[in-house]
């Protein structure tokens, strides 16, 4: 049985389609990626399977079970989505790691903060920096961490490598690949990187809100 | 006492109006209309106000006193309901906090002994609690609907991340609240030094000791607060979950 499947799903606003008939099967540990031009409904497609927008038509069921059934915080705990450009909160670097853990009225797991920090080459003194003082890289991967210090079960990551430099993606990529191989995550991932399309595990992608390629 | 306005002072004073229409003519501000229909308006309505009251207070019934303070509190609501701009039930929130923070308010001050339940009181004393209270109401359904949109995105990642509504529109909360608030802290601290309110300034004006009026001012000080900190809260907490749909997505 697939983890996330979804059965002629369409999304509509005011009658302007921007989804039609998308049939996707994703599997437990698959890593998807998904392309295609800008404005093809990309975004909003990860959006409905991270319970962010709701489909206007079609089924999506999760673990075998209509998304609908599931209370929408308890699954967005599950399916985790990480923006495009995504904004950091408060004013430190502990306000982000630890707001898991608030939503959650758990204690906050500091030195798990502090091995992941490291684990993605910042260092534990920059727990409390201030979050303006951080680099367009070390924000996405601070934003990144934030999303995996209590493990989901699926990571969306909207174009998260948008905007950085080589470097940067090469390292960004390099902890997706270990949340994926060593921790078992799912992934779906947007990306308009050619470097990573190329590299595709499982390439999908998506035109004038169809899939065009890839999906079985 | 030295009250001396009558017909023929109000008369020489509506030249005070007509300064200020020129003003408007000459400098071509285009609301000339504007002034004439509301010192019109100004007029009538007081005239109204004033008759019916002195009935009221002659009649110095309770039910007829009731009835007028839920008029006042109707209003009020409707009012604020105007700044919402579209949040979800804003008629019964407004009036329902309204409500709310105005019977809070006039409850203590009756059982502390500040004021009795007679129209002459309670009536102006409702007035300015559900007055004030509805200006901070208004302000934080502007606030509330300005900061979900600014901060659209924030809010939307702390849903991704599994929070509930409460926990991502916490801090759009917190600052609507004060800002709703703001008016009354501002003025408090600056009351007397700045000006004179009208509550003191009625009574010093009708021939009271400068120092008994302060007190009606103190009370009056500690009586905002109290309406616009609740109106405030009832407000927004009761709003804010009209930005959400039934699948906790944001819908602005």
């Amino acid at each position: 049985m697939s983890l996330i499947e979804l059965k002629d799903v369409g999304y509509q606003v005011g009658g302007t389609p921007i989804l039609q008939n998308i049939n996707l099967k994703i599997n437990a540990q698959e890593w998807v990626t998904l392309s295609g031009p800008s404005g093809g409904g990309k975004s909003t497609l990860v959006r409905i399977i991270a319970s962010l927008l709701s489909k206007t038509s079609g089924t999506l069921t999760f673990d075998g079970q209509p998304i609908e059934d599931y209370d929408p915080i308890t699954y967005r705990r599950r399916v985790s989505y990480s923006f495009q450009q995504p904004t950091l909160f408060g004013d430190t670097v502990r306000d982000n790691l630890s707001f898991p853990y608030q939503i959650r009225q758990l204690p906050f797991d500091e030195r798990r903060a502090v091995s992941g920090l490291e684990y993605v080459g910042l260092a534990a003194s920059d727990l409390d920096k201030g979050v303006n003082d951080l680099s367009g890289g070390q924000r996405q991967r601070v934003a990144l961490l934030r999303n995996v210090m209590i493990y989901p079960e699926v990571l969306i990551l909207d174009e998260v490598t948008a905007g950085l430099d080589a470097e940067n993606k090469a390292f960004v990529w390099s902890l997706v690949e270990h949340f994926n191989q060593d921790d078992n995550l799912t992934i779906i991932a947007i990306t308009h990187d050619q470097a990573e399309i190329d590299a595709a595990k499982r390439l999908i992608t998506i035109e004038d809100g169809r899939i065009v390629g890839g999906a079985e | 006492m030295n009250l001396a306005v009558n017909n023929q002072s109000l008369m020489l004073a509506l030249g005070l109006v007509v300064i200020a229409l020129a003003i408007g003519w000459k400098e071509k501000l285009g609301i000339d209309r504007d002034m004439i229909v509301g010192v019109i308006r100004a007029v009538i309505q007081l005239f109204v106000v004033g008759y019916l009251l002195k009935y009221v207070f002659r009649l110095n019934n309770i039910w007829l006193t009731t009835i007028l303070i839920l008029i006042i509190i109707f209003n009020a609501g409707y009012n604020a309901k105007q700044r919402s701009n579209g949040i979800p039930r804003a008629l019964p929130i407004s009036i329902g906090a309204i409500l709310i923070s105005t019977s809070v308010t006039l409850g203590v001050l009756m059982l502390a002994g500040a004021i009795k339940f007679i129209p002459s009181q309670m009536i102006p004393i409702s007035g300015m609690i559900a007055s004030n209270s509805m200006v901070a109401i208004g302000l934080c359904y502007r606030n509330l609907n300005a900061q979900f949109k600014q901060e659209r995105q924030a809010v939307m990642e702390k849903l991704a991340l599994g929070a509930d509504l409460k926990d991502a529109s916490k801090e759009i909360l917190r600052d609507s609240i004060k800002t709703g608030m703001q008016p009354t802290i501002d003025s408090a601290k600056t009351v007397g030094i700045v000006s004179l309110p009208g509550m003191m300034s009625g009574l010093i004006f009708a021939g009271v000791d400068p120092v008994r009026a302060i007190k009606y001012q103190i009370m009056v000080t500690f009586m905002l607060m109290s309406a616009t900190s609740i109106g405030s809260v009832l407000a927004c907490y009761w709003a804010y979950r009209g930005f959400y749909n039934d699948r906790k997505q944001l819908t602005i």
